[in-house]
Parts: C-alpha cells; structure tokens; sequence
C-alpha cells in the first residue's frame, strides 16, 4: 500500500515535471483544450440564464375554468370551497356569467350581436394562476378540474410556456451535441499527444520494459499527464467564460441602467464549475488511456 | 535454473529465416556459461529467449520453473527482474544522469528511496563510477558506458546476468578490466551467461563453453 501511493506519488511529480519542461507545448495543449471547453460551456452558461430569465420575468399563465349552463351557484361554491383548499393554486378570482357579458359588451364592441342573441351565452367562470407554471404541472391542475362536477370546460393557456420550453430544449439539444462533439476532440487531442509523447520516449519505455516494468507502471505516468491536460483545460474553459461574462455584465450593466432596471448575467455555479473540470480531466484520462494501451502494446514480445 | 528443450526460433513466419533449431540445454545456478559462435549463429536470439524479449517458435524455454513461451503477457516484467541485462548497444538512457541510469531497475521495482540510493551508490562503488554520479552518459568513455551498463544490471541484485557481447566495444585493457567484473559477480554466486565472439574473453573466464553453429549447438 505504501508502495502503491509512493509510485502514484512519484508518477504525478514526473508528470508535472514534464508539463514545466515544455511550457510552451504545454501551454498550447491545454489551451486547445480550454477552448474547446469553452464553447459548449458559454451555450450552457446563456441557456441558464435565459432558463431563469424566462422564470423570473415571464407573465404567468393562467387557467380558466368554465361551469356548465345549467350550473346554479350552490354549484360555483362548491368549486370556489375547493379551489380554496387547494395547495396548489396561488390564487384566483370568480367571474359570474353577467359580468363577463358586460366586460364582453364593452371591450369587443359586440352589443349589437350579442343583443341579437336574446340571452346571455356565458357561463360562470374562474380564473386561477398555480404556484408552479411548468408545462407538466400545469396539465396536471388542468386535468384534475375537468374532472370536477358541473366543469363544462378547461382552458389551459400554455401556448407560451410549451414555446418556451421547447426553444429551450432545442437549446438543450444544441449544447449537448456540441458538448459531445468538443469531448470527443479533447479525447482525440490528449489521444494525439500522448502518442507523440510515447514516440519520443521510445527509448525510455524500451528499456523499462526490458528491465521488468510492467504495462500500468509505464501507462501510468500518461494517464495523469491526460487527467491533467484535461483538468488545466477544463480550468481554462471556465476562466475564458467567466471573462467572458465578466466584460459582458459590465457593458449590459450600463445598458439596463437607461431603461431604469438592472440585469446581470449568473456565472457557471460552483459544482457546475467543478463537474466540468473532473468531467474533463476524465476525459483527458480516457484519450491518454486508450493511446497508451494502443501503443504501448507494440513494445510486447512476439 | 535455465532450461532449453528442442527450442526453434523462426523469424518472419513459415519459411522465414531459422535462427535456432532444436536446442537443447540446462544452465545450472551459479554456473558461468560463455556462448560463442560465429556471428548470425543464433547467440543473441538464445539470450532474448532467456529474458523473455522473444518466444520461442517451438520447444519449451523454461526459467526457474516458468515456461517463458506460454506465460500471459502481463507476467513477463516478473520473469524479467530475475535477470539483470548488458545489451550489445548498452541502451543507456541519454538524457538522464549516471546515478538516474542506475536508479531505473529500482524505480520500477519500487523501492524506497533512501534504500535505492544507497544500493544505486554500491553498485556504481562497485563497477568504479561512484565520482561520476552526476555525469551524463555521453560523457563517458566507452568502458565507463559498459561499466554503467553493468552497474544498472546488477542494481537490483538478479539471480541471473545476461551479457550480450560484452567486449564489442572495448578496447583489450578495457575487455580484461569488465572480465574480472564479471567473474567477481560469478564468485559471489550470481549465474552469468555471456554471449561472445570474443576468444580471449572465452580463454581468460574459463567458463563452461556452448558453442553455436547456424542455429544448433555444436558442443
């Protein structure tokens, strides 16, 4: 057990030593990496923010609730006794059938038409905003009133939630394509670096093996140079968004103060931060792997 | 214990080019072994089937009761740390120090360090390289090269030393300097095996001589 962290020990100070004996490549490497982070990164980043934009700011969507005709007003107390006990209702507002004709009369300029029709075509409604204005949540308030006694007819007015749910999940799509795509690039450069490191220290791994070094001994100083490569990168990403961001609120700050409000973009939030940089230091892990088992096996004997 | 039975080692498949055919032979522990023969007569290949470097087309190579020819891949690094090598071309490692070259076989091992250092300043004591610690081997004479070689050869104190032509390189003052070498490792109980054209080397070490002949053992 000592033995094992002493060689893991002793693997990361030669790795390390191997990043600072070549600044400038490894300088490079790792801001390839970075920056390729920092695409799909920035998407993420602006897909949050616009997520809680639309959260925040959006009016909300309400669901009106229709009685039957024939339904007397032992009938609308009942569903207004009910909407009442609701935990999931913030609030709502009845409106008798009268009224409604009268603010229809108004509005719409109908007078004519509707006094044609000699009687009042408007049932007893509500009007009820829900606590939560998810698509799904919503559906669900909707289907449960339908089922209600004397409801006649339920409208849900999610037009512009399912919009916006669906752009966002477009959005969501995007960024993981180009999530996936970029991470396959990390691990081909890390693959493509490892390689070359492997031909240059032909060899130092000849003569390891000749002397009785086994395959994860001479992998190993690989695989942390990859996990590092992809670490450093995924530092780098993050440091290249948050600047980004960073001279971004500093010009819309100034923008929204002229419109009397005041508006800033979130940053990448902390285990968000810290799961991209272990996601691509696994990354770096993998392309480093998958190189070193490759070409390493060459040095096996026939 | 080395043990040859009726091994063959062909190069490049069916038809390829035969290097050895049907050798048969038992080197005992702590015996010193020289093989001679003209060159291309199969004495490196005998020694890469040894140390596990090759293996052998048939017939059955066996090292301290392991048959080299059938162990996994992932075994043969244990097989290699019985035996402590000197290459023909000594494949020293240029871009690290004296006392870096000598550290290598304990490194992989896994040795502690305090302990390695003291065994890597032994054994350079031993071979007469312990002022050149620092030195980069391209700094060297041949002979201290070959020296080195030695020095990280035995690092790890193996049971069993390879040499493949050990005095190519060296001029005679040089080849009678590492002779002694060698059979102060022999006295001390380490088996020695050196494969050579060299016949004053041979005549000197007065070892048990096999002799190879295209491929087959002669004597």
């Amino acid at each position: 057990m000592k033995n094992w962290l002493r060689q893991h020990r002793r693997s990361l100070t030669t790795t390390l030593a191997r990043l600072a004996r070549t600044p400038l490549a490894s300088l490079l490497n790792i801001s390839v990496v970075g920056v390729a982070l920092a695409l799909p990164l920035a998407f993420y980043v602006i897909l949050t923010n616009l997520q809680s934009l639309a959260q925040d700011k959006a009016p909300t969507p309400q669901i009106s609730v229709f009685l039957a005709m024939d339904a007397q007003a032992s009938d609308a107390r009942e569903i207004d006794h009910r909407l009442k006990k609701h935990a999931a209702i913030a609030k709502f507002r009845f409106i008798p059938r009268d009224q409604a004709l009268a603010e229809l009369k108004e509005k719409a300029g109908l007078s004519d038409v509707i006094a044609s029709l000699g009687r009042n075509p408007l049932p007893n409604g509500f009007v009820i905003d829900a606590r939560e204005n998810t698509s799904a949540a919503l559906e669900k308030l909707r289907d449960e009133f339908k089922a209600w006694p004397k409801v006649e007819h339920v409208q849900l007015d999610s037009t512009w939630a399912r919009r916006l749910d669906a752009t966002l999940q477009l959005g969501r799509l995007i960024v993981l394509t180009l999530a996936a795509v970029l991470a396959f690039a990390l691990v081909a450069v890390t693959f493509n670096t490892i390689r070359l490191q492997i031909l240059t220290q032909r060899a130092e791994i000849e003569v390891a093996k000749l002397i009785g070094a086994t395959n994860p001994f001479i992998r190993r100083p690989f695989l942390y140079y990859g996990a590092v490569l992809g670490l450093a990168g995924g530092i780098t990403g993050w440091a290249i968004v948050w600047a980004g961001l960073w001279l971004l609120n500093d010009r819309l700050g100034s923008l929204t103060q002229l419109y009397g409000t005041s508006y800033a973009l979130r940053h990448l939030s902390l285990p968000d931060a810290a799961s991209l940089c272990a996601f691509a230091g696994a990354l770096g892990w993998l392309g480093a792997w998958l190189s070193a088992s490759r070409n390493l096996a060459e040095f096996d004997p026939e | 214990m080395i043990s040859f039975n009726q091994v063959s080692k062909r190069y490049g498949g069916a038809g390829g080019y035969e290097a050895l055919k049907s050798v048969a032979l038992v080197i005992n522990p702590g015996e010193m072994v020289c093989i001679t023969g003209h060159s291309g007569a199969g004495k490196s290949t005998l020694l890469k089937l040894m140390c596990a470097i090759e293996r052998p087309t048939s017939g059955s190579v066996l090292v301290n009761g392991q048959n080299i020819g059938t162990l996994p891949a992932s075994a043969i690094p244990f097989v290699r740390r019985n035996f402590g090598l000197m290459f023909q071309d000594n494949k020293l490692l240029y871009d690290r120090n004296v006392f870096q070259n000598v550290m290598c076989p304990l490194d992989i091992i896994g040795f502690d360090a305090a302990d390695a250092a003291k065994r890597v300043r032994a054994a350079l004591d031993k071979v007469g390289l312990l002022g050149k610690e620092k030195a980069l081997p391209v700094t060297l004479s041949g002979g201290e090269q070959q020296r080195l070689s030695i020095a990280r050869a035995i690092v790890h104190r193996p049971s069993i030393l390879l040499a493949d032509e050990p005095t190519a390189n060296l001029d005679a003052a040089y080849a009678v300097e590492l002779g002694e070498l060698l059979r102060s490792f022999h006295q001390v109980g380490v088996t020695v095996v050196i494969a050579t054209h060299d016949e004053q080397l041979a005549a000197r070490l007065q070892p048990r001589r096999i002799v190879l002949e295209q491929g087959r053992i002669t004597t």
